[in-house]
């Protein structure tokens, strides 16, 4: 693993906690009930801060005078590796759910891993913090998968349909690039093959109890994790990043 | 001439006086947010340890923090230490029966048990009425590290400050 590979395996990890925390954080204000509307924004508050603990990390890595700020607001959607999941528009509430579900089960598994490893200590120290977060993020979602899948009729069919159409973004978390299979060589990411059947394990479990049917994979989704995104990520950026690119001095 | 030790206390005394912004009856020492005083490089370091990663109250306590200490060492630096986590272990007992009075229905048991990270498979008390019939609305709360219960006996709601 080279230093440059290091530093990209922290990035990723910021990226993914704020794409996500960000598009969570659109449901403030307009979540179903009041309990949801805290939860999920609760939930981005987990996640942003977890992005402004990696993104801190690599800017003091990196030593360009750039700092976790700059990271978040003054990079283009190119230089973002996170998982094209991650990026998806929150639909229904049932979309969000399925998108958190999907992600929790992953993020869960291999920030257990990152809080044991012993390559990087300050990785294990953020993820040891975010571990303890992510267990919720996850019984959260498993808990509306559930009641979602075996609620009512409508409800059944309309998460189902968000599982079928989310689910060509899942296989990207297990496709090892040349960074994913450098971190694994040198024990700092885990096996994505291994991680593939815990993963598995998890939401076949969950989805068999919801009564929901887990999808064959097909054409699976890739291309985040390379700066190859869909569409969706640069309108999400352009409308975070606005102010700052808008007003770089401004101070709050 | 005032020794290390004698410095390390009178920031000590004036760390004591920081309260948390989220809940201002206590302190962050009651908290278990302050992992220690030193002296490094001729230079007193204050490290703290934020309770959760998107805390928003982690800047304003850690500034309030350096205002508090800077008038006894106006050098005095904090740090933020990460790692060991925090855990709500590490909250003072003092602290539970401060909570309890303010309605908030303090942490029941050591971390590491996974039922009481959901608050499954634990009774968590009303600090209104005591009773034992109480029962979670929701994980989340109005701040990251508290979830909502009600009391099926009183009919309060509550919080409940989560075991992490």
């Amino acid at each position: 693993m080279t230093e440059g590979q290091h530093l990209q395996i922290i990035l990723r990890l910021g990226d993914d906690a704020l794409v996500l925390g960000q598009r969570l954080s659109a449901w403030c204000g307009h979540g179903p009930v009041l309990e949801e509307d805290i939860a999920l924004s609760n939930t981005a508050l987990d996640l942003i801060g977890q992005a402004r603990n990696f993104y801190t990390l690599a800017a003091a890595r990196e030593d360009q005078g750039r700092d976790e700020d700059q990271l978040a607001f003054f990079r283009t959607d190119k230089e973002f590796q996170n998982h094209l999941l991650l990026e998806q528009p929150n639909g229904h509430f049932g979309d969000t759910i399925v998108r958190q579900f999907f992600f929790s089960a992953f993020a869960l598994e291999r920030c257990a891993f990152l809080s044991r490893q012993l390559v990087d200590a300050e990785v294990a120290g953020i993820a040891a913090k975010a571990v303890k977060e992510l267990q919720y993020h996850w019984e959260h979602a498993a808990q509306w998968i559930v009641r979602l899948g075996d609620g009512t009729t409508e409800s059944h069919e309309k998460v189902q349909a968000s599982i079928d159409h989310l689910w060509s973004y899942t296989g990207e978390f297990f496709n090892a690039d040349e960074v994913d299979a450098a971190g694994a060589e040198a024990g700092l990411l885990p096996n994505l093959a291994v991680m593939r059947k815990a993963w598995n394990a998890r939401v076949e479990a969950c989805l068999a109890q919801a009564t929901l049917t887990c999808p064959e994979d097909g054409w699976m989704q890739r291309g985040g994790k390379q700066g190859i995104h869909s569409e969706h990520l640069s309108y999400m950026l352009a409308e975070m990043q606005v102010l700052p690119r808008t007003y770089p001095d401004a101070t709050w | 001439m005032v020794t290390v030790a004698q410095r390390i206390e009178r920031v000590w005394t004036m760390v004591r006086t920081v309260h948390d912004p989220e809940l201002p009856y206590l302190t962050v020492e009651e908290m278990g947010m302050v992992r220690g005083v030193t002296m490094r490089d001729n230079q007193i370091v204050v490290s703290l340890t934020p309770t959760y990663s998107g805390c928003p109250a982690t800047d304003v306590i850690s500034e309030d923090v350096e205002n508090a200490v800077r008038s006894v060492e106006p050098e005095a630096q904090v740090e933020v230490v990460l790692s060991p986590a925090w855990t709500t272990d590490w909250i003072l007992p003092s602290a539970y029966e401060k909570m309890r009075e303010h309605g908030i229905a303090p942490p029941e048991g050591q971390s590491a048990d996974r039922a009481f990270l959901t608050g499954q498979g634990k009774v968590i008390p009303c600090p209104f009425c005591k009773s034992k019939d109480t029962s979670m609305v929701s994980a989340f709360g109005s701040t990251a590290c508290k979830a909502l219960f009600k009391c099926n006996a009183c009919l309060e709601p509550f919080e409940h400050f989560k075991c992490i």
